[in-house]
C-alpha cells in the first residue's frame, strides 16, 4: 500500500468552535491505483485532499495517521511536511487557471520551484520537463511564456507537469477538469492516467464533483457526504451496482447523453447536507434518505460489505446480515 | 410567429495581448427562436456562445448584423423602450454567488426590480407576486427570503434569480452556463425547472459545453466553433446522428458513465537516460525525430493550440471584413475566414457546414 490514511480528521477553526470537516475517515491506496474523491460542496472532499499536502492554518489535524510509502507523513508538521512535498505527496490546487504567478514565465517558475526544493541536478530535471512537455503534445516555447498566454487547458496541463516534475508517490488533483470544456477534460483526464501508467507519480486522488470524469479516469470511487466516507468501491463496481443510497441517488441524478426531458425526468436529492458546525447524531443522510429507520440514528460503520466495497449504511450492513451464505447479490435499486 | 432573430450577426474583439489583433468572435451567426422553444448553445471556450448570449443582453454590441425581437431590431431601443425590452429578456449567469452583494439580503434583487418596474404596485400584491414567482421556481418563500446569499445553497440562489426573471413579464431567458457549478443532485433541480418554464412558453437559450446538459433540456442544438455555427438543428438529430467532424469530436470527449474512453497510450518518448550526460540539445533532438504522439490525447492537445493560434488574426482585419477573404494569422500560418462556412441541409432540420 502505497498510501494508508486512518481516522483521519481535519477541523477548521471558526469562532463557533471547531468544525469537524474531516470526520474520521481511513482509506488505502494501493501503488499505482487512482482513487476518485466525491461530494457534494462542503463534503469536506477537498478539505481531506488538501491536509494531506498542505495543512493551512485555519486547519488543524484533529487526529488519525497518515503513511506514505510507509513511512509516517507528519500533517500538522509544517516544517517538516515542507521536505516531504514535491517528491513524497504533491498538490494540483483547486483553481488550477489562477494557481500561476502572473508576473514569472513559466520555465523561471519552475526554476524557483526546484530551487526551493534544492534540486541538485536541475539541467537533468529540466530535461526531463521538456520530455514530458512533449508527450503531453505541448511546446517547449511555453516555458518562455507566461500564464495568461496560455489557454485554460494549457495551463491546467502546465499546473499538472509542475506538480509531478519530482514525481511524487501521492498527486492530490482538486477539481483539475471541472473548469475546462470537453475535449480539453479528456486531454487533462488521459495525462492523469498516463503518467501514472509511466511512474511519474505513483497514486493519485482526484476530487471532484464530476462521477462522470472519474468513471474515466478511476480505479476507484470514494464517495463522501458531511465529513465522512459513504461508499468506496472499484469503479465499475461503484457506478453500475451502488449501494449507499446517497451514491444512488447522486448517480440517477446523472442525465447522460441521449436522454432527453421528454423521455426521462430525472430526480434531484431534496433537501441539503446538514451544517458541519452541530452535526446531528447519527448517520448524516438520515433525512434525505427515502430508507431511513430507528437504526439510522446511530452512527453506521464503515464496514467491507465485498471485497474492496466499504459502506457505511445500516440498511446495507443489514441486508448484507440476512443474505450472508446465501450467495445472493444485494439489491440494487432499480436505475431510473 | 418569430420571437427572435439572429441575421448575419459578427463581433469582432480587439485582443489586448500581442499586439493587439482582431479576434472574431461570431461570424455571421444566424438563427431564430420560438416561443417555448429552448436552443442549446454548444461549444468549447472560445467559441462564442456566451457573446451571442451578451449580445442578445445588449451587453455587448454586434460588430454587424442585427438581432430582432417581435419584429424590432433591438439596437434601436434607448432610454424607456430599452427598459421595456429587459422587461421580456433577462440573463442568468454563471456564478450564483457574484450575482448578488454579499453586504445585502438576498431578495434585494426583488426590491430593485419593484423599484424600477412596479413602483405603483402595492405590498400585498407584490409579496404575493413574489411568492408566485417562488412558486414556479419551487422554493419555499420562508426558506429563502429575508436571508444572506452566504446563508443559501448554489441551488436556491440561482432559482432565485430565475425567480427574478420570471417577476417581469420574460418571453426569452439567457441561461448561461447556470448549471456548470451546481452539484449533481441540485442540478437536476435547475434543469427540470426549466423544462417546466419551457412548456409555459418561455424561450430559453441555454448555453454550456456539457453536451448531455444540453441535450436533456433542449429542443434544438447549435454547435459552434470559432464563432460560426458549424452544425444547427433538431437536439435528437444532432446528437443522434452528428454530421461535423467537430460535434463528432465533441461527443466523443463527453464522460459517461458507463462507456470508457478509448484510450490510446501516448507513443514513448525514450525514458530519461540517467546520467546519461545526454545534455539538453540531445535530448531535444530525441523528441523531435521521434513522431508526433498520434493518440486522443496529442490530438485534443494541439487542437487547443490551433485554437488559440487561429485567434490571433491581424490588426487589419476589420478593413477586410466583409469580403470574405481568409486572413492568414501572423504566427501560425493558420487561416480563419470570416466568412463562415457554408451550412447546406442534410436532412430536414439539421444543417451542417462544410469543413472548414
Amino acid at each position: 500500500m502505497s498510501v494508508n490514511v486512518e481516522n483521519l480528521s481535519v477541523a477548521y477553526r471558526s469562532r463557533r468552535g471547531d468544525v469537524t470537516a474531516v470526520d474520521n475517515v481511513s482509506f488505502a491506496l494501493a501503488d499505482g491505483e487512482i482513487m476518485g474523491l466525491a461530494g457534494e460542496s462542503g463534503s469536506g472532499k477537498s478539505t481531506l485532499g488538501n491536509a494531506l499536502v498542505y495543512l493551512d492554518p485555519r486547519m488543524k489535524a484533529a487526529g488519525g495517521t497518515v503513511t506514505v510509502d510507509g513511512k509516517n507523513l507528519p500533517i500538522s508538521d509544517n516544517n517538516a511536511m515542507r521536505h516531504r512535498r514535491m517528491t513524497e505527496v504533491s498538490l494540483v490546487p483547486q483553481y488550477a487557471m489562477s494557481a500561476l504567478t502572473p508576473t514569472r514565465k513559466i520555465g523561471k517558475m519552475i526554476d524557483d520551484l526546484l530551487k526551493s526544493h534544492r534540486v541538485k541536478d536541475r539541467a537533468e530535471v529540466i530535461t526531463e520537463l521538456k520530455r514530458r512537455l512533449a508527450l503531453i503534445g505541448l511546446k517547449e516555447d511555453v516555458l518562455s511564456k507566461y500564464s495568461f498566454e496560455l489557454s485554460g487547458g494549457m495551463r491546467q496541463r502546465v499546473t499538472i507537469i509542475m506538480s509531478t516534475l519530482l514525481n511524487p508517490s501521492l498527486l492530490v488533483a482538486d477539481e483539475v477538469t471541472s473548469a475546462l470544456d470537453v475535449s480539453s477534460q479528456r486531454a487533462v483526464g488521459e495525462m492523469l492516467t498516463e503518467f501514472r501508467d509511466r511512474g511519474y507519480i505513483k497514486s493519485a486522488i482526484t476530487i471532484t464533483h464530476d462521477l462522470s470524469i472519474l468513471a474515466q479516469i478511476a480505479d476507484s470511487i470514494a464517495i463522501m457526504y458531511a465529513g465522512r466516507l459513504a461508499e468506496r468501491a472499484p469503479t465499475s463496481v461503484l457506478v453500475d451496482s451502488p449501494l449507499h443510497p446517497y451514491t444512488q441517488a447522486l448517480l440517477a441524478s446523472l442525465p447522460e447523453v441521449g436522454v432527453r426531458h421528454d423521455q426521462v425526468t430525472l430526480t434531484g436529492i431534496p433537501g441539503r447536507p446538514p451544517s458541519l458546525v452541530n452535526p446531528p447524531s447519527g448517520c448524516r443522510f438520515r433525512e434525505r434518505c427515502p430508507f431511513a429507520f430507528a437504526k439510522c440514528a446511530e452512527t453506521p460503520p464503515f464496514e467491507e460489505i465485498k471485497p474492496g466495497h466499504l459502506v457505511a449504511c445500516w440498511k446495507v450492513s443489514q441486508e448484507n446480515a440476512d443474505t450472508a451464505g446465501a450467495g445472493q447479490g444485494l439489491p440494487v435499486r432499480e436505475k431510473v | 410567429m418569430t420571437t427572435l432573430k439572429f441575421d448575419q450577426v459578427s463581433k469582432l474583439f480587439r485582443s489586448t495581448a500581442r499586439g493587439g489583433g482582431l479576434t472574431p468572435a461570431l461570424r455571421k451567426v444566424s438563427f431564430e427562436m420560438q416561443p417555448g422553444e429552448v436552443i442549446s448553445l454548444i461549444g468549447e471556450s472560445g467559441s462564442g456562445k456566451t457573446t451571442i448570449g451578451r449580445v442578445l443582453l445588449r451587453l455587448a454590441k454586434p460588430t454587424s448584423g442585427t438581432v430582432t425581437f417581435d419584429g424590432k431590431d433591438i439596437a434601436s431601443y434607448s432610454g424607456r423602450g430599452l427598459k421595456d425590452y429587459y422587461r421580456h429578456v433577462q440573463g442568468v449567469f454563471q456564478d450564483p454567488f457574484s450575482s448578488y452583494n454579499p453586504i445585502y439580503r438576498a431578495d434585494r434583487v426583488y426590491d430593485l426590480v419593484r423599484s424600477s418596474y412596479f413602483p405603483e404596485v402595492g405590498d400585498k400584491e407584490w409579496s404575493d407576486k413574489v411568492e408566485a414567482a417562488l412558486d414556479a421556481v419551487a422554493l419555499n418563500p420562508g426558506d429563502v427570503l429575508g436571508k444572506y446569499p452566504h446563508q443559501l445553497s448554489g441551488g436556491q440562489q440561482q432559482r432565485l434569480l430565475i425567480a427574478r426573471a420570471l417577476l417581469l413579464d420574460v418571453k426569452v431567458l439567457v441561461a448561461d452556463e447556470i448549471i456548470s457549478m451546481l452539484d449533481a443532485s441540485t442540478r437536476v433541480d435547475v434543469l427540470n425547472l426549466l423544462v417546466k418554464l419551457k412548456r409555459q412558453g418561455l424561450a430559453i437559450l441555454f448555453i454550456t459545453h456539457d453536451l448531455s446538459l444540453g441535450n436533456y433540456v433542449s429542443d434544438r442544438t447549435i454547435i459552434l466553433r470559432h464563432g460560426a455555427i458549424v452544425e444547427m438543428g433538431a437536439t435528437g438529430k444532432i446528437f443522434g446522428n452528428p454530421q461535423h467532424d467537430y460535434t463528432k469530436m465533441l461527443l466523443t470527449a463527453v464522460p459517461e458513465l458507463h462507456k470508457k474512453w478509448q484510450h490510446a497510450p501516448l507513443e514513448p518518448v525514450a525514458v530519461s537516460a540517467n546520467g546519461a550526460g545526454g545534455g539538453l540539445d540531445a535530448a531535444t533532438a530525441e523528441i523531435l525525430t521521434s513522431d508526433a504522439p498520434a493518440s486522443a490525447l496529442a490530438q485534443a492537445s494541439i487542437l487547443a493550440e490551433l485554437t488559440h493560434a487561429e485567434q490571433v488574426v491581424k490588426r487589419d482585419l476589420r478593413a477586410v471584413f466583409g469580403g470574405g477573404r481568409a486572413v492568414a494569422s501572423g504566427k501560425s500560418q493558420v487561416a480563419v475566414a470570416l466568412e463562415p462556412p457554408a451550412l447546406h441541409e442534410f436532412e430536414p432540420d439539421h444543417l451542417v457546414a462544410e469543413p472548414e
